[in-house]
């Protein structure tokens, strides 16, 4: 039925795509969720190859792992890696329509997939199907046929669901600009006719032993400037202090008066 | 494998008998260990072409910009890389405070492996004789293997992106984003250029394409793939003048500013080994991979095509793709990236689209899907419906290669207005210097209304009052 050399490759991978699995339900970071998931796309693409199917095993790991996933990475990375997740339900009922919808889905896949007949004939006749296939006209025009042939306006159909998807999501991110793009020399124009910040903001602190956007700068008085770090950081709470370099800065000016006073 | 020959076939004589898709390549005498001992090889080749690419590269370089590059360390300098690589293993390793320490790890791992596995299905040369076996130069080939290269280089990316975010600093981050995109943007359009190619030899398998190559080398009836594909492999290895990720003005170091020693080298051996990489696609998918160049193939029956040559003709054809690179790093600046996204995106995907659609209609007619009438120009037989299509397209790329000529000139003209002969140097109250050939109209002071000294001569702008123009000299 499989070949030695299958089952081997099968018992070593199909528990690393299980584990991998459970840890996209069970990680804290996205981030491990979505390499989780990533990890397992990359392992179907190994198992499609060692059952024959050469170009689905490929464009699995290249669709999917490659394009998809690092779709998802993108979005938490910018979005924002430790955002949890709100349990409020936004529409009500929502929790147990969705249990419900799990419930029948985990039916229908128990089902379907038990009432799977596994006998030896069966799978050594498809196993010979494929084998002649890929020998004959070959892996990529075995598929073709079926996609271009037989399958062809299943397919076109799916093509089109999923450009309206895209369009949908275009047209629902996008907004009309209501007021002409400012551009950087009306922003310098208008700093000088407001007389504030001519100059622009200040730069943000840069010491002898420190320097970082989130570290103000010290005015003459030695008090730090607000208008020296970005407003993100202010809101984020993420402003460092600027108390130890004060107090370096008062050591080392006792230091000059005590060696003035010698 | 004469001129003729190649014209003959690219105008579609060539006989209407779709070649097999699966490999040519005939491994059936190649056991196990054999395979490895290849592998093996593949692994020295492209550790020692690391090795002297990056001292080719200095010392290129160098010569471009009139300096002698290395040249201490051993003959010519050759040993400085080994050098540079013995000071990087021997450097502190780091691994920042806020790292995540396991996927820090990993990341240059994925990178550096994922460089070397694409490596396996290119062929460095025919059959030749192994240790008593005769077997393809090549560690093994599938039917799908250029779908396999673009597949190990999108699992690669991994290794950038999860770089940059597990350092868990800024740089990085935004260093490891820009470059992914760049990756996956610049995939898209190297994907769609190689169409053109599978749809010519009917193959994905590279062997099989390189055997279809035997009597024309695809860069001539693929050439516009060739264009596209030399553009995206620039962008997909992130090289000058696309190396955004690591932008040292905006960026650091890009993906890989935290990592230092064995780590960082790993990063920089995987780059390198991408270069390789897809400069064996390119040699072997447009320059007929190890086969003989003509005119060499010509001599005594192809004495210098078979065997061990091909080696010799594959390392020549790709030492060519690595001089291009660096030829590109020394002559031309970084691009902006937000033009670069543009060109990619709205240019470089449109147009190759446009063009696989052309290539499939040629192909079409060639195989006789548009007609069996054949015409008989200049003592050749031509299909009537190759010569149409190739009309067809010939005529819409110069029309459209007319109207874009033509609105470019438009818009220079429209910026090239003069600018005003005279120039108020206190125009608005700020002061404003002239161009070159504007002459400056003296503002009229208020309270020198009035020649206050008789005795003033005209040259005294200052006290004279009368509005007096200074003509700028105009240099150059």
């Amino acid at each position: 039925m499989t070949s030695s050399a299958e089952a081997a490759g099968f018992w070593i991978l199909a528990p690393i795509a299980v584990i991998a699995a459970l840890g996209l339900l069970f990680a804290r970071k996205a981030v491990h969720a979505a390499l989780g998931v990533a990890l397992v796309m990359v392992i179907l693409g190994i198992f499609y190859i060692m059952q024959n199917a050469d170009f689905l095993g490929v464009v699995q790991v290249f669709v999917y792992t490659g394009a998809v996933m690092m779709l998802f990475l993108f979005v938490l990375m910018l979005v924002g890696v430790d955002s949890s997740d709100s349990v409020v339900e936004t529409i009500k009922g929502q929790r147990w329509a969705s249990l419900l919808l799990v419930v029948g889905l985990a039916g229908l896949l128990f089902f379907t997939i038990g009432a799977t007949v596994v006998d030896e004939k069966t799978v050594q006749a498809g196993i010979d199907k494929v084998v002649a296939t890929n020998a004959d006209p070959g892996n990529i025009t075995g598929v073709a046929e079926l996609i271009f042939g037989q399958y062809v306006w299943i397919f076109e159909v799916t093509s089109a669901l999923l450009i309206t998807a895209a369009l949908g999501a275009m047209v629902l991110a996008h907004r009309e600009r209501l007021t002409p793009r400012i551009t950087q020399a009306e922003w310098a124009a208008k700093r000088v006719r407001d007389n504030r910040d001519v100059a622009g903001l200040p730069a943000p602190g840069v010491y002898a032993r420190h320097n970082a956007v989130d570290t103000p700068a010290l005015l003459p008085d030695g008090t730090p400037s607000s208008k020296s770090v970005s407003r993100v950081l202010v809101a984020r709470d993420q402003v460092a202090t600027t108390d130890s370099l004060r107090d370096v800065e008062r050591h080392m000016e006792r230091e000059i008066e005590e060696g003035g006073a010698k | 494998m004469s001129l003729a020959l190649t014209a003959y076939g690219m105008v579609g004589g060539l006989p209407a008998l779709a070649p097999t898709e699966n490999p040519t390549a005939d491994f059936s005498d190649t056991p196990l260990w054999l395979a490895l001992v290849k592998a093996v090889g593949v692994f020295v080749y492209l550790l020692i072409s690391t090795l002297l690419v990056i001292w080719f590269e200095r010392r290129v370089i160098g010569r471009m910009q009139q300096r002698p590059g290395p040249n201490r360390n051993g003959p010519f300098g050759l040993l400085q890389t080994l050098a540079d690589g013995m000071k990087a293993m021997l450097k502190e390793d780091i691994t920042p405070a806020k790292a995540e320490k396991v996927i820090y790890t990993l990341a240059p791992m994925i990178t550096a492996t994922m460089a070397f596995v694409a490596f396996a299905i290119i062929p460095l040369g025919g059959t030749v004789w192994m240790f008593g076996h005769q077997t393809p130069l090549q560690v093994t080939d599938v039917p799908v293997a250029v779908l396999l290269v673009l597949a190990v280089a999108s699992v690669g990316v991994y290794g950038i992106i999860l770089a940059g975010w597990s350092s868990g600093s800024t740089y990085p981050l935004l260093g490891g984003l820009r470059s992914t995109a760049q990756v996956i943007s610049y995939e898209i359009a190297m994907g769609l250029s190689l169409v053109a190619i599978f749809l010519y030899s009917g193959s994905m398998s590279t062997s099989a394409i390189v055997s279809a190559q035997s009597s024309l080398w695809y860069i001539l009836p693929a050439f516009f793939s060739f264009a596209v594909y030399l553009i995206t492999m620039v962008g997909e290895t992130n090289r000058l003048p696309f190396d955004l990720a690591e932008g040292e003005g905006e960026l650091t170091g890009g993906f890989h500013t935290e990592y230092s020693s064995m780590r960082f080298a790993m990063f920089f051996l995987g780059e390198y080994v991408n270069m390789f990489t897809v400069s064996a696609l390119a040699t072997t998918l447009f320059l007929g991979g190890w086969q003989a160049p003509p005119f060499i193939s010509a001599i005594n029956d192809n004495m210098f095509g078979g065997g061990w040559w091909g080696l010799l003709w594959f390392t020549a054809k790709l030492w060519l793709f690595m001089f291009i690179f660096v030829w590109l790093r020394g002559s031309l600046p970084r691009v902006r990236y937000d033009q670069f996204m543009r060109f990619g995106w709205k240019f470089l995907i449109p147009i190759t689209l446009a063009w696989v659609v052309a290539v499939a209609f040629i192909r079409g007619a060639q195989l006789g899907f548009l007609g069996d009438s054949k015409l008989t120009f200049a003592g050749r037989e031509l299909s009537v419906a190759t010569v149409v299509i190739v009309s067809i397209v010939a005529v819409i790329a110069l029309a459209a290669a007319w109207i874009w000529d033509d609105r470019r000139a438009q818009r220079a003209a429209a910026e090239d207005e003069a600018p005003p002969e005279e120039i108020d140097p206190f125009e608005d109250g700020y002061p404003v210097p002239p161009l070159p050939g504007q002459r400056l109209v003296e503002p009229r002071p208020r309270l020198a209304a009035e020649p206050v000294l008789s005795t003033a001569s005209s040259s005294s702008a200052g006290g004279s009052g009368a509005s007096t123009t200074l003509k700028e000299e105009t240099h150059g």
